[in-house]
């Protein structure tokens, strides 16, 4: 069955008949070209997919397209302001927070959610934040570095 | 993998679900899509249509009444779980919602689609056995009301007929000498409950007036511990009281247990005295 979906995604909106079974990851890939978020499992536990949804932290690939009509979502390549990298970005390219890269997008749009919610978050606070993102090649050392900086680096923006 | 095709219906009321699910057969309501969703993903759910109840208004959120605290079914785990109202009025709730799954996941999964689901690995479900909740569903011959006790019969099988909607879950407010607490083993990857135990104790001149205890993840519905509340009615609750009404716990898990490649059946068993001991000790600190 096709639905009309219209998506506004990094602030363009994208329209069209989708089929009811198409993921929120899919549309986002296939229909708006836009390849950072991934899809890594089956079983909504690795987070490589993470977007945000009306500026929520959401798996994109256990939401339906059709269920995310209407909304706005943000995904990695919509982070950057104007060319200018998010301090995460910049952080995770500084720490080394990534060997593959296929987690980073989701990494990274998870993390931003930690520092909104929590702007000076301890290791462990990290660690617990980014339970739902898994990493296959650093073992998060870097990872947690990275978020780290980034917080210090947003608090040094703020002053 | 892609779900496979499916066709989809879009409520913007209970009274509209209803009619949906009446009239599409082989039909399943879509909420948050946590427990849905990778089921469809695996192939191990393929309904025909799904009727999405996701932004009917009239079933978010959460108010208290006096001695109850109502919950609608769309209300996600992370409301649960930063809810000032939950805290006071019914803590072991946000206890457990902040355990389930990972941030993500809270941010879309449901109160009501979880108890739906009935998954035994499921936290909340456990939870409402322990605190006596009642469900109330709409259904095209009106309203009723489920006791928690009676709403989860098997693995994934409720007392919900096919044409009913989840509309709220009630939960009784905490009283004066109560406490309660949600203890949980996770499984490191899925956070699922491996094995889990939900306790609720109310203390009065230094004795347990009463207590009830549920048990997660062991058997394929949650298991209420009859036994063990039996063992702590009348005593104080002190380590000695507690470690002997948990181990009474086998009693109450007579049944098959889930036995899987990550925990057998013994485990889960063995395992369940540990959690029950460890849900009442929290909560009869907390009943003070």
């Amino acid at each position: 069955m096709q639905v009309e979906t219209k998506i506004s995604i990094n602030g363009k909106d994208y329209e069209g008949e989708v089929e009811a079974r198409t993921l929120l990851v899919h549309f986002i890939r296939d229909v708006g070209g836009l390849t950072g978020a991934k899809v890594g499992c089956d079983t909504s536990q690795c987070g490589a997919c993470t977007v945000h949804v009306d500026g929520v932290a959401v798996k994109s690939c256990t939401m339906l397209a059709v269920q995310a009509d209407g909304t706005s979502v943000t995904t990695i390549e919509g982070l950057a302001d104007d060319g200018d990298l998010h301090p995460l970005q910049e952080a995770f390219w500084a720490k080394h927070g990534l060997q593959c890269g296929f987690c980073t997008p989701g990494m990274i749009m998870a993390a931003a959610k930690l520092l909104e919610a929590n702007p000076s978050p301890s290791e462990e606070e990290v660690r617990h934040g980014l339970e739902g993102n898994f990493c296959r090649c650093t073992g998060y050392q870097n990872i947690v570095r990275a978020v780290t900086e980034a917080a210090d680096a947003q608090k040094e923006g703020a002053e | 993998m892609y779900p496979a095709n499916v066709a989809y219906h879009r409520a913007s009321s209970v009274a509209e679900a209803v009619e949906l699910l009446a009239e599409n057969e082989d039909s399943k309501l879509l909420a948050g899509g946590h427990s849905l969703i990778p089921l469809m993903r695996l192939r191990l759910a393929s309904p025909a249509s799904l009727i999405d109840v996701g932004r009917i208004a009239e079933i978010q959120g959460i108010s208290v009444c006096g001695d109850c605290v109502c919950v609608g079914a769309l209300t996600t785990h992370s409301t649960l779980a930063s809810s000032c109202d939950l805290q006071s009025a019914c803590p072991i709730v946000p206890e457990a919602a902040a355990l389930i799954g990972d941030p993500a996941v809270r941010n879309r999964g449901t109160i009501g689609g979880n108890l739906a689901h009935a998954d035994p690995a499921s936290d909340l479900p456990t939870v409402a056995v322990a605190l006596g909740a009642t469900i109330k569903a709409t259904g095209p011959n009106g309203k009723r009301s489920i006791c928690a006790g009676d709403f989860f019969q098997d693995l994934m099988t409720t007392a919900l007929d096919d044409g009913e909607v989840m509309t709220a879950v009630c939960l009784p407010a905490i009283q004066a000498g109560q406490g309660m607490a949600y203890a949980k083993m996770l499984h490191p990857a899925s956070r699922y409950a491996v094995v889990s135990a939900a306790a609720v104790v109310t203390v009065e001149d230094g004795r347990c007036a009463a207590a009830s205890v549920a048990v997660g993840g062991v058997e394929t519905a949650p298991a209420k511990a009859s036994s063990v509340e039996a063992a702590l009615t009348g005593n104080a609750l002190d380590a000695g009281v507690i470690a002997c009404a948990s181990a009474a716990v086998a009693d109450d898990l007579a049944g098959d247990a889930i036995d899987d490649v990550f925990a057998s059946g013994e485990y889960r068993r063995a395992m369940a005295e540990v959690y029950v001991r460890r849900a009442l000790t929290s909560a009869a600190e907390r009943a003070g």
